[in-house]
């Protein structure tokens, strides 16, 4: 059994973007957004006054690749009107190479 | 579960309760348009509400200890930080005091406090949450009152509320995913600053980059009585004012994309449940969706 190396064996690093979006399409507008930065130290700067993309396919188009897009699910019977967490949430990546 | 309207319940035994607010001048309750913007937004916010020396012997008692995080949770509101305690003074000033009992009734329930205390500078803002566990509560709400003692500059980091976000059945810091919502509203104000705010709206505090304290004293109380009319309905059944309601009661925040529509059904419910207009709606969504007539017809043969 192989076991998974303790430090990369690579410099590539992944930087995360989620995009949340005002419908399922993904030309839809982007009503919320947050960065998970794989290839530094610092916390997210939050509270930007606008998102980063218009829309995921703007994003696409600027290198990010859509790893994860929410599954579209009608609503349990008796639970139509309930609503929850942001429901129409993609997620992209770029992969980046960091100094070693 | 939706629960029907019909099934709300008083929160407590009636008879136990004095059901007049006999010592409030009317005055000091809120309008038909406020309690409006209050079912829509999740919010009240009143600036310099409070005079200066209150805020000034508030700050001087937080730094002297003289507050606990949490007093005797669940004991009568009004047996709370009594004379001189500036907290006392302060959330019993009529003016809050009609705001709180035009939102959920004369003698309230203490449920807890807490003197929020950020010293700066500080890098790490807080993740957006709702506060306690999953509120399943079919009617009514508790609320929760912000109360800024001193001046709360951008750099401050003030609380950060998501408007229109109180109708969401979340849990807790489950939302720490989100860092950005477009309409989002990060709090600066002067000094005697209250906010009055639904228990479910989602809020953060951020990071106070000066190098000084900021203070948020937060204080949740519970009804007592069914939330129902409480605030001043003088002008409930004047037409302008009710169309002007409702367009407030209508309006979508830039956050809401395709789910706004619900957003409107779920203000709709609320406002009929605290104002019993039953037949109030937005664009019909309800009376189409709670149409089943059982009226029986025969064409002619």
């Amino acid at each position: 059994m192989t076991t998974a190396p303790a430090v990369p064996t690579t410099n590539l690093r992944q930087k995360l973007l989620f995009l949340y979006l005002a419908n399922t399409d993904l030309h839809a507008a982007v009503i919320a957004w947050s960065t998970f930065d794989g290839t530094s130290n610092d916390r997210p700067e939050m509270d930007d006054p606008d998102p980063p993309y218009a829309t995921a396919v703007a994003a696409m188009r600027d290198g990010w690749r859509v790893i994860q897009v929410a599954p579209m699910q009608r609503p349990a019977a008796g639970q139509e009107f309930e609503l929850g967490y942001l429901k129409f949430e993609v997620i992209l990546e770029k992969l980046e190479e960091v100094s070693a | 579960m939706n629960k029907p309207v019909a099934d709300v319940a008083p929160a407590a035994d009636l008879a136990s309760l004095p059901t007049q607010q006999a010592t409030l001048d009317r005055q000091h309750l809120l309008s038909t348009l406020q309690m409006a913007e209050f079912v829509s937004e999740g919010f009240l916010r009143f600036d310099q509400m409070v005079p200066a020396d209150l805020c000034e012997a508030l700050m001087a008692e937080l730094r002297a200890g003289l507050y606990q995080t949490y007093e005797t949770e669940g004991t009568d509101w009004d047996s709370v930080w009594p004379e001189p305690l500036a907290a006392g003074r302060i959330f019993r000033l009529p003016a809050v005091r009609g705001v709180i009992e035009s939102l959920i009734g004369p003698h309230p329930r203490y449920d807890h406090h807490f003197p929020h205390l950020r010293t700066g500078p500080d890098n790490g803002h807080q993740g957006l949450h709702q506060d306690a566990e999953i509120d399943p509560r079919g009617s009514g709400f508790d609320i929760q009152i912000s109360f800024f003692p001193h001046d709360i500059g951008p750099e401050h980091g003030g609380t950060l509320f998501l408007p229109g976000s109180h109708f969401r059945r979340v849990h807790n810091s489950e939302l720490g995913r989100y860092q950005n919502v477009l309409g989002q509203v990060q709090t600066v104000c002067k000094a005697g600053t209250l906010v009055f705010w639904h228990t479910d709206l989602w809020h953060a505090g951020r990071a106070n980059r000066t190098a000084t304290e900021r203070y948020m004293f937060k204080l949740r109380l519970n009804p007592m009585v069914r939330q129902y009319r409480l605030w001043n309905t003088d002008d409930l059944h004047d037409p302008v004012v009710r169309d002007q309601a409702a367009k407030i009661l209508k309006r979508t925040q830039p956050w809401h994309g395709q789910q706004g529509r619900i957003e409107q059904m779920n203000r709709a419910r609320l406002w009929r449940e605290i104002s019993g207009d039953q037949e109030f709606d937005t664009n019909m969504y309800w009376r189409r969706t709670d149409n089943a007539p059982q009226s029986q017809y025969t064409p002619v043969r």
